[in-house]
């Protein structure tokens, strides 16, 4: 945790920590702290006034009908995207890492769409599933589908589950490819000789081996469908139609920017920082057992 | 020689399958950007070029009026996003290797409460703090300028994590080395330290230059007026509700554009990335 050596200063750490804890207790601790504030009470039509109302925010939140809506759609969705984006990534990386020619272009050419905002990602995806312009969108139409993602809202949900997903394929790939170079070939050579065959191999060995991995990429893509996939919504639906793709982000962003409820949007945004902190720690405590692991 | 069997075959398939799933909305962006509206907007988009592209560009780029609406220029969109994307990936880089410099080089009273602090702000994305954070930001009059943009966005604990994880494994016989030598904390810092955290730094500005490129939430609220537009959601306000008669090449052109700098980034420093990316998640 601390280095034998060090230097003595009385003054220049603090000077060196200055800029960091300027910025955290301004922009970080004191809007966090305004929130949980704001979330107790209520404020007058004015915002002059406000009353403490100890947790009638909250419940007045979880007992709306709306809100527990937008807390299943947010599942689907959360659970979708996570499912999608972990699985074609683990099945192109095992792919891409046996020995096969071309590995390495292979690598480079699914690695980029890291790159593309959420947003941009969802405005690819606008240009070829929109019913008036995109291709697919039309042929699905000729075809006899009633496809219009801005008018139903299980396609609009499909709409944003894929294209979330689709750009967060390339993140696991990454990591994937980097868990399943770090298992030793020894290990693979071995079970090769003994007669398992590749599928048998892949769910004996490199399964359980990847298993820190699959639970990194779990929490990572769990967090970023829940906040990072606000662009994409925006971008693609607008959380519509109706309330079909609206999740708890959005609902906080709604709430708070378009309809000024300051305690409704502060009570929500509280919800949210305590699933962050759960997310965070479940993370923290395998962050613990892969230094075990290795 | 062995012959190929269909079997060896399956993994190629698969691999091309993805790349072109990956691929194919590009092509089409591309594409789409060097035709006129009216080809798009009919649907009947090919798959090869047309003959627009360099006049859609140009109308994107210094943003004169497209048939139907007028929008912020590209150029001054792909400014203000270079500027977000520069400031925020520098500036975390300076205050997180400042900090991690202290937190591991020194040894002073409430060290770990400050490391702790840092380490909170893991806990606490911009998205769930959205409302009293603009709050923040407009009470010091950060609206639509720079600053706003990118200050709320550069503390970080990862960054700071990442750093004093790397400052721990410079040996001790090095320090004091220095010390015998009489150089100082700030010169041994300027000498030592971030020479040997040059690849570390880089590895990072990759990962920050991106995110930083990328925002969305923020820039979207903090910005109202078009001269502070960034490119992204620049986009997404251009394409308004989708609607079939909208300046689809100016759009197109501008998302390809809006792509470019952080999808350059990635492939031409691809090792970096990858080891940014890897590193900064442990």
């Amino acid at each position: 945790m601390q280095r034998r050596v060090t230097f003595d200063s009385r003054l220049l750490p603090y000077l060196l920590l200055a800029p960091q804890v300027a910025v955290t207790l301004v922009f970080f601790i004191w809007p966090a702290a305004n929130a949980i504030w704001q979330s107790v009470h209520l404020q007058d039509a004015f915002g002059i006034r406000s009353e403490f109302v100890w947790f009638e925010n909250f419940t007045h939140v979880l007992g709306d009908p709306n809100y527990l809506d937008t807390l299943k759609t947010t599942v689907i969705f959360s659970v979708a995207v996570t499912v999608l984006a972990m699985g074609v990534a683990l099945l192109l990386a095992v792919l891409a890492d046996s020995k096969i020619k071309g590995a390495s272009a292979y690598k480079t050419l699914l690695i980029w769409p890291y790159a593309l905002a959420p947003a941009v990602a969802a405005v690819l995806w606008m240009f070829i599933f929109n019913p008036d312009i995109g291709s697919f969108g039309r042929a699905l139409r000729a075809l006899g589908f009633d496809w219009d993602y801005r008018l139903n809202g299980g396609q609009a949900l499909l709409m944003v589950i894929l294209a979330a997903s689709w750009k967060q394929v390339s993140y696991n790939f990454i990591f994937f490819l980097a868990g399943l170079q770090a298992i030793p070939r020894s290990v693979m050579e071995a079970a090769s000789i003994d007669g398992a065959g590749p599928v048998r191999r892949f769910w004996t060995i490199t399964f359980p081996l990847l298993s820190p991995t699959t639970f990194f990429l779990l929490v990572v893509d769990m967090v970023y469908a829940f906040f990072e996939t606000f662009g994409t919504i925006h971008a693609l639906t607008q959380g519509g139609p109706g309330k079909a793709t609206e999740t708890l982000i959005f609902r906080v962003y709604q709430d708070g920017v378009v309809n000024n409820d300051l305690g409704g949007s502060s009570a929500q945004s509280v919800i949210l920082m305590v699933i962050v902190i759960a997310l965070t720690a479940v993370q923290f405590r395998f962050v613990e057992r892969k230094v075990h692991y290795s | 020689m062995k012959q190929t069997r269909f079997i060896d075959l399956v993994p190629h398939i698969v691999l091309i399958a993805g790349v072109l799933i990956f691929a194919y909305p590009i092509y089409v962006t591309l594409i789409g950007s060097t035709w006129d509206a009216g080809t798009i907007g009919r649907g009947g988009l090919p798959l090869w070029p047309g003959g627009e592209g360099a006049a859609n560009y140009a109308q994107a780029w210094v943003g004169e009026a497209g048939e139907r609406a007028m929008y912020t220029p590209v150029r001054t969109m792909m400014l203000n996003s270079l500027v977000m994307a520069l400031s925020i990936a520098l500036g975390k880089i300076a205050i997180s290797i400042l900090s991690a410099y202290a937190v591991a080089f020194f040894r002073f009273p409430l060290r770990m409460a400050f490391f702790w602090l840092i380490f909170i702000t893991l806990m606490l994305p911009v998205e769930v703090r959205i409302i009293p954070t603009y709050k923040v930001v407009a009470d010091l009059g950060l609206i639509n300028t720079y600053a706003g943009l990118a200050i709320p966005l550069i503390a970080s604990a990862t960054a700071t994590l990442l750093f004093r994880q790397f400052f721990l494994t410079i040996p001790d016989e090095l320090l004091e080395a220095a010390k015998i030598d009489g150089a100082g904390p700030v010169r041994f810092f300027i000498d030592v330290v971030l020479p040997l955290s040059r690849t570390n730094i880089a590895a990072l500005f990759v990962i920050l230059f991106i995110y930083g490129w990328n925002q969305y939430l923020w820039p979207l609220l903090v910005t109202s007026s078009g001269d502070m537009e960034t490119i992204v959601t620049g986009i997404t306000k251009m394409i308004g509700t989708g609607e079939s008669a909208n300046d689809w090449h100016i759009i197109m052109a501008t998302t390809v554009l809006a792509m470019l700098p952080p999808v350059a980034v990635v492939v031409f420093m691809q090792r970096w990335f990858v080891k940014g990316l890897v590193d900064s998640e442990k």
